[in-house]
């Protein structure tokens, strides 16, 4: 269904008369709407469906002595208990490198690990339960935070470091030096939906999984070794899920493993469901950092040297933090040009959640290193860090990054800026705001203004070769309508409505012929997570391959029927031309019915040009960059700490976009989720390594009014990719979250207001308590 | 195990009968046993808005309403804001404006949405989104759903 909205132009072709280009209500608005979208926990249970609850031990680390189930076992309604025992064949559910147990066997590595699942007749039966277990374990003391980390628990992984020049010595000639560290924290996923798998056991050693994940690939390929089963007896199924975030790339397949788990042994359908609280502790989260930065730059601020050490809290075993990581390496420089550097990185071994994938994967944290390294060298040349910024950006002759690519398009970073400062007035609104500032302080007012503007370059592609293809399948029927699978999964960004627009385009028909189907592992086999922001780049080029060579097939055989040259053959507005005659689609179809073409055609897809190599540190890893920018205002209440956004202004590069209505969702929607991010979201734990904030009552992700009133969010009109990407689209899953690092370095101008050249010593998340200390530290030294 | 109780009720205006147990939530027995699944659960808390439902005039929390409090009451959920094929204004609004993603926390902001134009049909924004500020969504910003909500009263009012 076409959108009409005045902030939305329709960039599609009238030649065609598909969709593609336009705005267009998500292919299942309307079931959204009617409240009749069926996700996992909304379907009806077949009879003799058992449930699953997970239980745990009330330490974080510690060897287990008892695990007495006995009560468990014998409580009402308990049909079976699972523990690592009753795993088959291999007892993990990692993505990478093997050390995620399913169930814990005898060591328990952070609080709330699953040590058993209890299996029930009813969901309510199994949870009271999982709380009758008695477990004797001997504590120990947990590492919970990163320092403590760095100090006792040492690395992960080996650190890695992309390093050019001599920057400690190219940083002491210079003439204005500066160093600080600052504190990232990290962030719960919470999709609306909460982690749930079903699993029915099928005839013989087949079991079919339905799951919300964003990776049915890898749900299929852990069952199956789990069970000891080849892959093809599994199957895994995504219709839809309520929101992913990356929270469902490696974390839903524990779940799924424990469902089917519990199928075979019981032989039933078995579903799991994880409730809030456990779902948060349970599963990993974005990772908390800490910066130490150092930097020398000239009397303009031009950079000459920088030097960037990262350490994160990775928690008890590797998940994606490898390449999480890298990612924050990559990012590091955000869209500014660092003449000698170093960028170390150490990925640090906690006693706590894995932590895994979230919308950026790494690449946020370092973003907001450079960009609070560019705040703290204008505070200290008291100069506009909207200058201090545009003077670092890459240009001509400075335009290498610290892993030695160039990044290609860089200059529209600038472009994008400056427009967005001429749009959004960013000048006159700061001299005004320094003019509030300077009142209120003389009035003893509690009020303080901030505004800041950050750009964004984010690097397309999964930085691991092999993942980079998709693949689709597409069955045309004889009635001229189109069915369309691939290996993508829909999590709300609206992935299955931009590839049913792609394939509509290449049929030239309506929208409304193209059905998109549940995402199967049977249908199209060996994908890659929906992740990394690349699920319409690479699902949709498959998917416009396979829909292609039907509609090659189609040309070929109305040139042959017509007697005209296949040249000759267009498709459009529901009509096959063909030379001077018109006919239906649907009479074509028919016609390859009866004359036996086939009407079903896979398609694959592998990004070309991916050269990076890890090991010699070398290549491209990044096919194309998606940029942006975003200004916003905010007043923080200094008495308080209170912080309100009053107006933030986007401007955003999607290239020439499939559908601008989600993908300004998707701009708008991220720039929340950073904002949340970097203001109101604290995970905060205990010394016993328990997450005290595991519901939302404690949890505050931002709500209606938080967001500000005023929000203008514009595409970047020329935009067009200039690699050839479908329809020369851009990914635009990731990159708008960080757009939200304007927030905190709008706040961070507003506390700085109280003090001359002092950068506030400002940790992320900017909550009330965070601004307060920052303040206080500020007036103090001003004494 | 007590007795089930044996609850009358009227759900989108039809009479309805259901058995449940004291401590069964009204949104368990919509979702498990009247299998209306448009109400989600989001944290069974009362924190999200993603269960919310209209009890006797009321926005309520299904998920902190005990099913057994729905005796002689009329509850209203999304599965009834329709009338038959004709979307309701502000479910047509939603969809003009795209004002979802997933579309999880769709049905629980159509029902708060509800419920405010019900009482107030000319809200200002800031009545808007103080109102929604219950109901949480993780996707769309908000944006989308406070303009949706703005346009569908002034259309509503005429
Ligand atoms: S499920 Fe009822 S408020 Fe969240
Ligand atoms: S649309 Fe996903 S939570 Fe609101």
């Amino acid at each position: 269904m076409p959108i009409t909205n005045d902030r939305i132009e329709d960039r599609s072709d009238p030649d065609v008369g598909a969709s593609v280009g336009r705005a267009m209500a998500h292919d299942s608005a309307v079931a959204h709407v009617r409240g009749t979208a069926v996700y996992v926990d909304d379907l009806p249970e077949p009879k003799g469906t058992v449930h699953v609850v997970p239980g745990y031990a009330d330490i974080a680390r510690g060897r287990i002595d008892t695990l007495d189930l006995e009560a468990v076992r014998n409580a009402p309604g308990v049909l079976d208990v699972l523990t690592a025992s009753s795993i088959p064949e291999v007892n993990d559910c990692s993505p990478v490198f093997g050390d995620d147990p399913i169930l814990a066997a005898d060591e328990v590595s952070f609080h709330g690990q699953p040590l058993f699942a209890v299996v029930a007749e009813t969901r309510d039966q199994a949870r009271r339960a999982a709380r009758l277990a008695r477990i004797e374990a001997e504590a120990i003391r947990p590492i919970v935070a990163v320092d403590e980390g760095i100090e006792n628990g040492g690395d992960l992984m080996p650190s890695y470091t992309f390093e050019r020049g001599n920057p400690a010595l190219s940083i002491k000639a210079c003439e204005h030096r500066l160093e600080g560290r600052f504190r990232i924290g990290g962030q719960e996923h919470f999709y609306l939906e909460g982690q749930v798998a079903i699993a029915f056991p099928g005839e013989g050693d087949a079991m079919r999984i339905l799951s919300s994940t964003q990776h049915p690939t890898e749900i299929q390929h852990l069952v199956a070794a789990m069970l000891g089963v080849p892959d093809a007896a599994v199957v895994c199924e995504c219709r839809r899920m309520g929101g992913g975030f990356g929270g469902k790339e490696s974390q839903a397949a524990q779940w799924a493993c424990l469902a089917a788990l519990a199928a075979r042994r019981t032989g039933r359908p078995a579903k799991i469901r994880l409730d809030r609280d456990d779902d948060m502790r349970m599963t990993g989260k974005r990772h908390d950092f800490r910066v130490d930065w150092r930097c020398g730059f000239d009397h303009e601020g031009l950079l000459a040297g920088v030097d960037l050490a990262f350490s994160s809290r990775c928690g008890y075993s590797a998940d994606l933090s490898m390449a999480v990581n890298d990612r924050t390496m990559f990012h590091a420089d955000n869209a500014y040009f660092y003449p000698e550097c170093r960028i170390l990185s150490r990925r640090i071994r906690t006693d706590t959640v894995s932590n895994t994938a979230f919308r950026g994967f790494g690449g946020p944290q370092g973003m907001l290193a450079a960009e609070r390294m560019m705040d703290a060298i204008a505070i200290h040349l008291d100069r506009d860090p909207f200058e201090v910024r545009m003077r670092n950006l890459y240009a001509p002759g400075r335009d290498i990054t610290p892993f030695g690519m160039e990044p290609q398009g860089y200059r529209l970073v600038r472009r994008i800026m400056q427009r967005l400062a001429r749009t959004g007035e960013y000048a006159k609104r700061r001299r005004a705001i320094a003019r509030f500032n300077v009142a209120a302080a003389e009035g003893a007012g509690h009020l303080r203004k901030g505004i800041s503007l950050t750009p964004v370059k984010f690097g397309i592609s999964f930085t691991l070769k092999h993942l980079n293809q998709a693949g689709a399948l597409v069955n045309v029927f004889g009635d001229g309508s189109v069915q369309v699978n691939h290996g993508g999964t829909e999590m709300g960004q609206g992935l299955h409505t931009k590839i049913t627009q792609v394939v509509a385009e290449e049929f030239g028909v309506d929208i409304g012929r193209v059905r998109i189907t549940a995402t199967r592992t049977d249908k199209v086999p060996n994908t890659s997570a929906t992740a990394a922001s690349v699920g319409s780049d690479l699902n949709g080029m498959a998917a416009s391959r396979a829909a292609g060579v039907i509609r090659r097939r189609l040309a070929r055989l109305a040139a042959r029927l017509f007697q005209v040259r296949e040249r000759q053959v267009s498709f459009a507005y529901g009509q096959v031309r063909v030379g001077e005659e018109s006919i239906p689609f649907e009479r074509l179809t028919q016609l390859a019915v009866e004359e036996r073409v086939s009407l079903s055609a896979t398609g694959h897809y592998a990004t070309p040009g991916m050269t990076w190599d890890r090991e010699t540190v070398s290549g491209n890893p990044f096919y194309y960059y998606a940029m942006g920018a975003a200004c916003s205002e905010v007043s923080v209440d200094i008495t308080t700490g209170e912080m309100r956004i009053d107006r933030v202004d986007i401007l955003h590069d999607v290239g020439r976009s499939l559908n601008p209505a989600i993908d300004i969702g998707q701009i708008e929607g991220g720039f929340v989720q950073g904002a949340g991010w970097l203001t109101t979201e604290e995970l905060a734990f205990d010394e016993q390594g328990r997450l005290r904030t595991h519901a939302p009552s404690t949890y505050k992700i931002p709500t209606c009014s938080d967001v500000p009133a005023d929000f203008r969010v514009s595409l970047f009109e020329q935009g067009r990719n200039r690699m050839p990407t479908i329809h020369r689209s851009k990914a635009v899953g990731e990159p708008p979250l960080m757009l939200a690092i304007s927030v905190f370095s709008a706040i961070t101008h507003a506390i700085a207001s109280l003090s001359s050249r002092r950068l506030p010593p400002l940790d992320a998340p900017a909550t009330p308590e965070a601004i307060l200390r920052a303040v206080a530290a500020l007036r103090s030294e001003a004494g | 195990m007590m007795a089930k109780s044996h609850i009358t009720t009227v759900i989108n205006g039809d009479p309805t009968e259901f058995l449940c147990e004291t401590e069964q939530t009204l949104l368990d027995v919509l979702r498990d046993e009247l299998h209306l699944t448009g109400s989600k659960e989001g944290c069974a808390s009362g924190d999200c808005g993603a269960c919310s439902v209209i009890v006797d005039g009321r926005l309520v929390c299904a998920c902190l309403v005990l099913a057994v409090e729905a005796q002689d009451k009329t509850v209203e959920t999304i599965e009834g804001m329709a009338s038959g094929e004709r979307l309701h204004p502000l479910q047509t609004k939603f969809l003009e404006h795209a004002a979802l993603q997933c579309g999880v926390c769709t049905p629980g902001f159509l029902i708060a949405a509800k419920s405010l134009l019900e009482r107030n049909p000319d809200p200002t924004e800031s009545e808007v989104r103080y109102w929604l500020a219950g109901n949480l969504c993780r996707c769309t910003g908000y944006d989308k759903i406070v303009r949706a909500v703005l346009d569908a009263a002034a259309d509503m009012r005429g």
